[in-house]
């Protein structure tokens, strides 16, 4: 803590290294001093229950997270989505808390020293303008997490710890949609855990479109949960990622869905409402009106899925190691 | 800046004094001249720098050589025991599963992480077990047939 207060802007924090490693080496990040967290134990471990809600320490890995018995039972939306996240090898080092904190990402940005020189610097690191959106007063690089959408619709909360003490906010709280300034805390706050609520019910699922079935950033995430009294839904979220500069929910959508039974029509008009707050721009991989489309026929499968639906073949985009697994098991 | 680094490599207690910048594949290849970790992209994308840690896959591109202080790192070289190939050696090298061979140390490694936690891995388990690791040459087909033909002699 002292660490970072004494060397203000020049001092980052590193968890597993996965983003800031790469980062610094194309000289996007140029921090002087480096704080690793991997020796604090404090924030390590998962604990807690489906019963009673869970504790995620910022350090706990992402294989930690996607085969933890009692997420994968009962989260199984996190599992898959951290499950989803880059390779076997990235998951073993890659942390939660790194995971929520990933710098946002953009084709013009994620390129080395050598690269962004020749086409000309933008204003995310040593430049002035914007080369998505020219007129744009601001960075749109894209929120690339892909379990913060699941953690939001999960309605999960972050505790922050900073020199001034400490304080807890739902995780929405975290972000901004900006590509510059994505993150709402101050610089020397660090992320220490991430609570999810007890079940209660509510039952969620995540779906990613991306290129390669092996590994890829997501380029649309879709994360919905929904808590249902018999057939009708008493609650719902649907929170977009890869779609703006931070996750991205989609408040009309819900409300058609409060107090209605899950029809494949109504499954239908909910998918296109929900994907009218996606506005993806040209500044990530695959065609961006794509991806909007996209964004109809994801929701419109997460839905499906959770209401017992067919939801056609599962994408090989899809293939996670859990679900590997579960065809094994059948 | 150089530190005292402790690691232990191939069941061996090393000790060496280098760099402070320096990643862990720098380090294993450079001050300790275990050039069997290869260099591809740098930036943890190919996967070919694959170590075991703790026998866990990682990438030594993205891993600084402090935050592995007394842990035990498994490199391709100490894959064989007493001259004799691993299962997995014996097996990428009778299928022809490697041509270059940029890739194979790190695949060998990978394989030998999935095989340890499941002995008789599915192809699908398989490949998403080597989800990471990139091969310019082979199509991976005869990769998948050599874990699957390592791992079936294993289990008799
Ligand atoms: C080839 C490749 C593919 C990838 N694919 C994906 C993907 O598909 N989906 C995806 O979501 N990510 C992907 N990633 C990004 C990354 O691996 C993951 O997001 C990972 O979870 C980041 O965690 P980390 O611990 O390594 O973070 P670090 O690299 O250590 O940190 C990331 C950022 O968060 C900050 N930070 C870390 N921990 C904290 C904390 N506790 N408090 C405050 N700030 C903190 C750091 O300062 C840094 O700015 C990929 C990376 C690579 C190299
Ligand atoms: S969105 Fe614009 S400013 Fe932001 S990284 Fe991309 S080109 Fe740079
Ligand atoms: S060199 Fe480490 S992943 Fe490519
Ligand atoms: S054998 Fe050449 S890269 Fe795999």
């Amino acid at each position: 803590m002292s660490l970072l207060q004494e060397h203000g802007p020049d001092a980052m924090v590193v968890a597993g290294g996965t983003d800031l490693f790469p980062n610094m080496k194309r000289r996007q990040f140029e921090p002087r001093v480096l704080v690793g967290l991997r020796g604090v134990r404090e924030l390590g471990g998962i604990r807690g229950s489906a019963r009673e809600g869970m504790t995620l320490g910022a350090l706990a890995t992402l294989t930690q997270v996607s085969l933890h018995p009692e997420i994968l039972t009962h989260y199984p939306a996190l599992a898959r989505a951290a499950d989803l996240v880059s390779t076997p090898q990235l998951r073993n080092m890659g942390t939660i808390g790194g995971n929520v904190c990933l710098d946002t990402r953009c084709n013009y940005y994620n390129q080395s020293y050598a690269w962004r020189k020749a086409i000309g610097f933008c204003m995310k690191k040593d430049g002035d303008i914007c080369l998505v959106a020219p007129g744009s007063p601001r960075c749109v690089a894209v929120s690339s997490s892909d379990t913060a959408p699941v953690l939001w619709s999960l309605g999960a909360r972050v505790r922050l710890v900073g020199p001034d003490g400490e304080r807890v906010i739902p995780l929405p709280a975290l972000y901004r949609d900006d590509g510059i300034q994505y993150l709402a805390k101050a610089p020397e706050e660090i992320v220490a855990e991430i609570a999810l609520p007890p079940v209660d019910g509510l039952r969620a699922t995540y779906w990613k479109l991306r290129r390669r079935g092996s590994f890829d950033f997501p380029v649309l995430g879709v994360a919905v949960a929904l808590r249902r009294e018999g057939e009708v839904c008493r609650e719902a979220r649907i929170v977009l990622g890869a779609v703006a500069s931070q996750p991205r929910e989609a408040v009309e959508a819900e409300r058609l869905l409060a107090g209605e039974r899950l029809t494949p029509e109504l499954i239908d008009r909910v998918a296109e409402v929900a994907a009218r707050p996606s506005k993806p721009l040209d500044n990530t991989d695959l065609v961006y009106y794509y991806r909007k489309r996209m964004t109809r026929v994801y929701v419109a499968r997460a839905l499906r899925e959770l209401a017992g639906l067919p939801v056609g073949d599962w994408p090989t985009a899809m293939a996670g190691r859990n679900h590997a697994n579960d065809e094994e098991a059948r | 800046m150089r530190e005292l680094l402790t690691p232990r490599v191939n069941g061996d207690d090393v000790q060496v004094l280098a760099p402070v910048h320096k990643t862990l594949l720098e380090v294993l290849r450079e001050e300790l001249g275990l050039t069997g970790t290869k260099h591809g992209c740098e930036l943890g994308e190919c996967g070919t720098c694959t170590v075991l840690l703790d026998g866990e896959p990682v990438l030594s591109c993205l891993l600084l050589p402090v935050e592995c202080q007394g842990r035990e790192i498994l490199t391709v070289e100490g894959m064989a025991q007493a001259g004799r190939l691993h299962p997995l050696q014996q097996s990428f090298a009778e299928l022809g599963a490697a041509q270059c061979g940029y890739c194979t140390p790190g695949i060998l490694l990978a394989a030998k992480a999935l095989l340890e936690h499941n002995p008789r891995p599915s192809r699908e388990a398989i490949r998403v077990a080597l989800a990471g690791n990139l091969c310019r040459c082979t199509g991976y087909t005869k990769i998948l047939d050599a874990v699957e033909l390592a791992a079936a002699r294993q289990g008799r």
